[in-house]
């Protein structure tokens, strides 16, 4: 083949790839670069809804400070993002493990485990308002019933502790299944050669599990972690629904402000602001999490 | 999670970019008599977009409205929480209906904003800006224009259980004269026992507790807003009394239990169940109450040593600024308020008409708990503040804190700090 032929071909198939590619990052730049683009051009503007914005740079990113509720969100959020992880890393990963090998009845766990999944996550909410509530839930009645409550309790806002441990228990039944899933992928991935080896060696189950399974998990470790703590920094559905961020504010997240400055002050600038800073927060968790999980690999 | 945000919040970005694209397009209302000040009935349809609480009331007008017009009006009404939301998008897109209402205290920021058309001219001609609620009128002006009209009037009033009363040995035709005798009754009623409890309010609920608390600072002579709702009011002595009588009434165990996480949710439930001697809360729930088979009588809410007042609320309707139907829309607003829709629609079932001049009407004397709701239009309030929302009423407001803290917390403390966070609220931007 002469090398201009092999030349020719060579940017056909290069050409063929691009159209394959084409219809997606068409859909990433219109649905993901540009608004990612006019977010960041909306926060240097004062942004009425109607009319023409006004150039305010750097105005609407000094008054983040000034803003009292930012300093309890970001504490909150970050809180939240911790415990939220650990727990659900927590559950996901032993029930991966207490599914992981075919036993009768482990497809009836397994089902049972990421149904929840197929609830939208906003309905969800919506179903653990009605459980928990008193008026009309059957959670109290219950707990009453089996004497470990007595008279009036309120799960969603009576306390800042309960209104938290409400919303854990919910992310947990909806998201635990579908983490265990991801990790279950990962689980299995790993050749059963390299168990039996370790077995022929004398390992016990503990050194198998410390030396062998988290070391070849890695790689899916990284990503439920890092999808674990995305999906908290950017809590905002089981709030907005379970607690509308109370009570006295004590479960008010980032992303609730941003809904806060942009749909009830109409302050589209600000809004932008707060979520291009929220922005930056979660490139940096990203890398520095990415990062520290690749290298110890 | 992450994906499904990241692209709400793409598609919306989206929206707003395109629509500031076309938005040269669409100020152009190019309908016959457009610049006239008489309404257009030329069959044109019409959106109208209003949130639940009206949606009955939106859609009696719509339904009366298009059985004698050529104009149709479609009402589509969304859920109280999320309207502001869903104005405020469409507003972004350039997409707004041809008409939209909203909570009376929220029309001084949509006015701001530019969000209704200015109606100034049509409504000075039609002759009806001094025959309606006043306070909606001032709710709809900004800087001397006026965007929207009264919708619909909801008053607070103290409503109580007639059978309850008579159990306690209270006359159930006598409702109290005043907050503390109010606070008697509830604790005559809550020494009935059981399940029953002398009073309920909404302690986790901005919105709820200014309606339903303000009018005894105003019955008192006190204020909570200056003119202008620029600065606010609220760390006086008529406020920290009235504060410390629902204290005393919750502290004691008179006031249900459930008052203190009231978000607004399960407001209605608690006063159908038939369990509550009497509340303050909205007149129109009195129909609602009662189809559940609980007598209730009606009572104004004062101040601690009386002095009637009420919280005039209701929803305010506007043009949509990018309507481009704009002469039809106003044929219909005009004929909202006119004496047929007003007396026909509203007074019939058993609402306050809008029109002051027609609070006493044909339907109106049949029911003299009606009589006393009319009556007090005119010692009522409606509070101005372009910054309401922000400040009062979202669970995020320096309001609400205030509450909690006054209710629960260090009273002294929390309505001097609040008066300073609230007031930095109302003057921002």
């Amino acid at each position: 083949m002469s090398p201009k032929a092999s030349r020719s071909r060579s940017r056909a198939r290069a050409l063929t790839g691009a159209a394959y590619a084409a219809p997606t990052a068409v859909m990433v730049a219109v649905f993901f670069l540009a608004p990612l683009l006019l977010v960041g051009w909306m926060s240097l503007h004062k942004w009425p809804l109607l009319g023409a914005p006004t150039m305010n740079a750097p105005d609407n990113y000094t008054r983040i400070a000034d803003n009292d509720l930012v300093g309890s969100a970001v504490w909150f959020t970050l809180r939240y993002t911790v415990v939220m992880t650990v727990l659900l890393f927590v559950v996901a990963f032993g029930l991966a493990l207490l599914v992981q090998h075919r036993r009768p009845g482990v497809g009836f766990l397994r089902t049972s485990f990421l149904l929840p999944m197929a609830v939208g996550f906003a309905s969800a909410s919506l179903l653990f308002l009605g459980l928990l509530s008193d008026e009309i839930g059957p959670v109290s009645d219950l707990l009453r019933k089996l004497g470990i409550i007595e008279g009036y309790v309120s799960w969603t806002s009576g306390s800042s502790t309960s209104a938290l441990s409400s919303t854990v228990a919910l992310v947990l039944w909806r998201f635990a299944g579908f983490n265990m899933l991801i990790i279950l992928t990962g689980l299995q991935a790993i050749p059963l050669e390299v168990y039996e080896a370790a077995r022929i060696d004398g390992a016990t189950r503990w050194q198998t599990f410390r030396r062998v399974t988290i070391p070849l998990m890695r790689p899916t470790i990284a990503l439920v972690l890092t999808m674990m703590v995305t999906g908290s920094l950017l809590a905002f559905d089981q709030f907005w629904i379970l607690t509308r961020g109370g009570p006295d504010n004590s479960t008010t997240s980032l992303v609730m402000l941003i809904y806060r400055e942009a749909f009830i002050r109409l302050d589209l600038g600000s809004a932008s602001a707060i979520s291009v800073a929220l922005l930056a927060v979660l490139i940096v968790f990203n890398v520095v999490q990415l990062g520290v999980l690749r290298r110890r690999g | 999670m992450r994906v499904r945000k990241l692209r709400g919040l793409a598609l919306g970005a989206a929206a707003l970019l395109l629509a500031s694209m076309t938005a040269c397009g669409a100020d152009d209302p190019a309908a016959p008599g457009a610049s006239g000040t008489d309404g257009v009935d030329d069959g044109a349809q019409l959106t109208l977009w209003t949130r639940a609480a009206t949606e009955s009331v939106s859609k009696a007008y719509a339904e009366a409205y298009n059985a004698t017009h050529k104009n149709k009006v479609t009402v589509t009404s969304y859920p109280n929480e999320e309207y502001p939301a869903k104005l405020a998008s469409a507003a972004g897109a350039k997409a707004l209906p041809d008409l939209f209402g909203s909570d009376v205290v929220f029309a001084p920021q949509y006015a701001s904003q530019g969000l209704w058309a200015d109606i100034t001219d049509k409504f000075a001609a039609s002759g009806l800006k001094d025959k309606v609620s006043p306070g909606h009128v001032r709710a709809g002006t900004w800087e001397g224009k006026n965007y929207a009209v009264p919708h619909t009037v909801d008053m607070s009033v103290l409503l109580y259980n007639k059978d309850l009363y008579a159990k306690a040995g209270l006359d159930p035709e006598k409702g109290p004269k005043s907050l503390k005798e109010f606070a008697e009754h509830a604790r005559a009623i809550n020494k009935l026992g059981g399940d029953v409890h002398g009073t309920y309010f909404g302690g986790n609920c901005g919105g709820c507790v200014e309606f339903t608390f303000w009018p005894s600072v105003w019955g008192a002579g006190g204020n909570v807003l200056d003119t202008d709702g620029k600065n606010a009011k609220i760390d006086s002595k008529e406020m920290a009394d009235v504060f410390a009588v629902y204290r005393a009434l919750y502290e004691e165990g008179v006031a249900a239990p459930a008052s203190k996480d009231e978000a607004g949710p399960t407001w209605l439930g608690a006063l159908q169940s038939g369990k509550i001697g009497i509340a303050p809360g909205p007149s129109v729930w009195l129909g609602l109450i009662e189809e559940k088979g609980v007598k209730m009588g009606v009572a104004p809410i004062s101040g601690p040593d009386g002095g009637d007042s009420t919280f005039i609320g209701g929803d305010s309707i506007g043009i949509g600024a990018t309507s481009t139907k704009a002469a039809q829309a106003w044929d219909f607003l005009k004929w909202t308020m006119s004496e047929e829709a007003q007396v026909e629609v509203i007074a019939k079932n058993k609402g306050v008409p809008v029109r002051t001049d027609l609070a006493s009407n044909k339907y109106s004397s049949a029911d003299p708990r009606i009589v006393t709701i009319n009556s007090l239009v005119a010692k009522g309030v409606t509070p101005y503040a372009k910054n309401f929302n922000a400040s009062f009423n979202d669970p995020q407001s320096p309001w609400l804190q205030t509450v909690r803290g006054a209710l629960f917390g260090d009273a002294a403390k929390a309505l001097a700090e609040g008066n300073t966070a609230i007031t930095k609220s109302l003057q921002q931007g």
